[in-house]
């Protein structure tokens, strides 16, 4: 009787979402940021370690829904060899998909199963809370304490 | 008033055009009147008829449109008044919201009658309208901010209530008197009769309990009751804050502007009587009309039969939602009523809310404007069902059902 929402909920947002591959906190990392949409309770903890100035490792401890469970899993795969740079102008693409309902852009093939939000105007934010996170991770000044991120 | 009808749910659905609307094709089955109810027929027809044929700005004209849509407005007034069974129609202050309410009461008898040193006291479970300004009273006027615990099954801890009134510093008790997270009904009456003890007012928050029971602030000895118009078939944009009348005088105004004052000078300018005294700018006219209309609505099918049809659905969804596998019901209080909130293992409450509506059927998913109700409780978000009077069995069994296929969904 769902299988209309299959836009929504792809196999590979329902496999990811129920069992990341990379949900959890590196032991050893040098960036890390909360994104935390409270209207909605999705919470997301991203962290990242970076080697010869390109990100090595990415992990993640989150509460929340299918589609922001299985985007930050989707994140940590579509980040690992980009440089700061690239991963937040990924970033940027992968909001502009989230809004639009696709994108031509091979680099965000991987990440394709998560437009289907934009057709569910009230689960985009979903989506993109691991995006906002790994964003503030990445621009806040090291040692820096920064607010929370959020893609309410 | 019209004379108290039979209560034939059919022809109550028919009082609301939006319940036959299809969503994506599908019946709506609205389970989220907790959040804002809709509209029937009468309500609107107020209101259209006013702007038609019967509208001017009230309390202040000479026009004969003034002076008849100034009766009309202030219809509202009494039509709140006995809905509560104030003593005095001049203890219904008419504010915007019942969030304003809280802010008012906040200020006026927070700043203007409360002393620095003294304290509120919330509960647990309290929704963000009746803890926020309290914060802000505490920030700015050294007022300090208790809160009584609740148990486990989700009814408020009266030893624990007690516990923070014994040394007499306790100004005010402000608490949920239907809570819009777990459906608990609170002992309003020995909650008032121990805060009186103490020395305590006690204001209510009943824009819940407002709309399914039949609310007595005589009997109950409340000092403060604010609901709000939107949950109770009426429009937005106005709530209702009743008040001892006493209180009211004492009490130095809110917002200042027109119609809230009696002479205005330079130099200083002079309170209008209670209530105006608390109703700043041009009122929510339209609304008011609006909200009269409502109540006279709920009042003709009256709360006896309300109550009988809200509680066999509350028995009912209790019934059907616990024998979901990996369904909890959060709250087990033993006086309770239509707002049921839970959580489906495997399943987070924002997926479970899509799902639901992909089958026409509304719900709330999220922390319900309680999020310290939520960490008490360890959850992040549940999602809602609530009821209201044109809710029926069938949507209840819709929603059960389709729970269950959702629990396959993402097993």
């Amino acid at each position: 009787m769902f299988e209309d929402l299959r836009d929504l909920y792809q196999d590979v947002i329902l496999d990811r979402g129920r069992t990341p591959r990379h949900g959890q906190r590196l032991a050893v990392f040098d960036a890390d940021a909360k994104g935390d949409n409270p209207m909605c309770g999705d919470r997301v903890h991203v962290f990242a370690r970076h080697t010869d100035g390109r990100i090595a490792e990415l992990g993640f401890a989150a509460r929340g829904c299918a589609v922001s469970i299985a985007s930050a899993d989707l994140l940590a795969e579509a980040v690992i060899g980009l440089t700061d740079a690239e991963a937040l102008a990924m970033g940027e693409a992968f909001g502009a998909m989230a809004k639009q309902g696709g994108s031509d852009d091979p680099s965000l093939a991987a990440l394709q199963p998560l437009s289907g939000v934009a057709a569910y105007p009230s689960r985009i934010k979903c989506a993109t809370l691991p995006w906002a996170a790994l964003r503030a991770a990445l621009t806040k000044a090291p040692g820096m304490e920064e607010g929370v991120a959020s893609s309410e | 008033m019209n004379a108290i009808r039979p209560f034939d749910i059919e022809a109550i659905r028919a009082d609301f055009p939006i319940l036959g609307e299809k969503i994506r094709g599908k019946d709506l089955v609205f389970l989220d009147s907790g959040a804002s109810a809709q509209k029937p027929r009468v309500v609107m027809e107020a209101m259209l008829h006013a702007m038609q044929h019967q509208y001017a700005n009230v309390h202040r004209g000479l026009h004969w449109m003034s002076e008849r849509t100034t009766e009309a407005y202030e219809a509202a007034r009494d039509a709140a008044a006995r809905l509560m069974n104030a003593a005095d129609r001049r203890e219904i202050v008419i504010t915007h919201s019942s969030t304003e309410a809280f802010n008012l009461v906040a200020h006026s008898f927070g700043r203007g009658v409360l002393k620095p040193g003294q304290a509120v006291v919330i509960s647990q479970m309290e929704h963000h309208a009746n803890l926020v300004p309290w914060q802000m009273l505490r920030d700015a006027h050294g007022i300090e901010l208790r809160v009584a615990p609740i148990t486990d099954a989700g009814e408020l801890d009266m030893a624990g209530l007690e516990a923070l009134l014994t040394d007499g510093k306790v100004g005010l008790v402000s608490i949920t008197h239907m809570s819009n997270v777990l459906g608990t009904y609170t002992q309003a009456e020995r909650i008032v009769q121990l805060a009186h003890a103490y020395g305590a007012k006690v204001m209510l928050d009943g824009s819940q309990a407002i709309v399914h029971r039949r609310v007595d602030v005589q009997a109950l000895d409340v000092d403060f009751y604010a609901w709000t118009g939107h949950k109770l078939y009426g429009p937005t944009g106005i709530g209702i804050l009743y008040a001892k009348r006493e209180l009211l005088e004492a009490m130095p105004p809110f917002m200042g502007g027109g119609d809230m004052i009696s002479s205005v000078s330079f130099e200083r300018s002079r309170w209008a009587e209670v209530p105006h005294k608390f109703e700043a700018g041009t009122p929510a006219i339209l609304e008011g009309i609006g909200l009269r209309a409502a109540i006279e609505y709920v009042e003709a099918i009256g709360f006896d039969a309300i109550g009988a049809h809200e509680a066999s659905l509350t028995e009912h969804a209790l019934s059907r939602l616990s024998a979901i596998e990996g369904l909890t019901v959060i709250g087990r209080a033993q006086d309770r009523g239509g707002v049921i909130s839970f959580t489906l293992a495997g399943a987070h409450a924002h997926d479970v809310a899509t799902l639901l509506d992909r089958q026409g059927i509304a719900v709330r998913a999220g922390h319900h404007c309680a999020e310290p109700l939520m960490r008490r409780l360890g959850l992040d978000s549940t999602a809602r069902a609530t009821f209201g009077l044109y809710t029926t069995h069938a949507e209840i069994d819709a929603l059960a059902d389709t729970l269950d296929r959702i629990r396959g969904f993402f097993a």
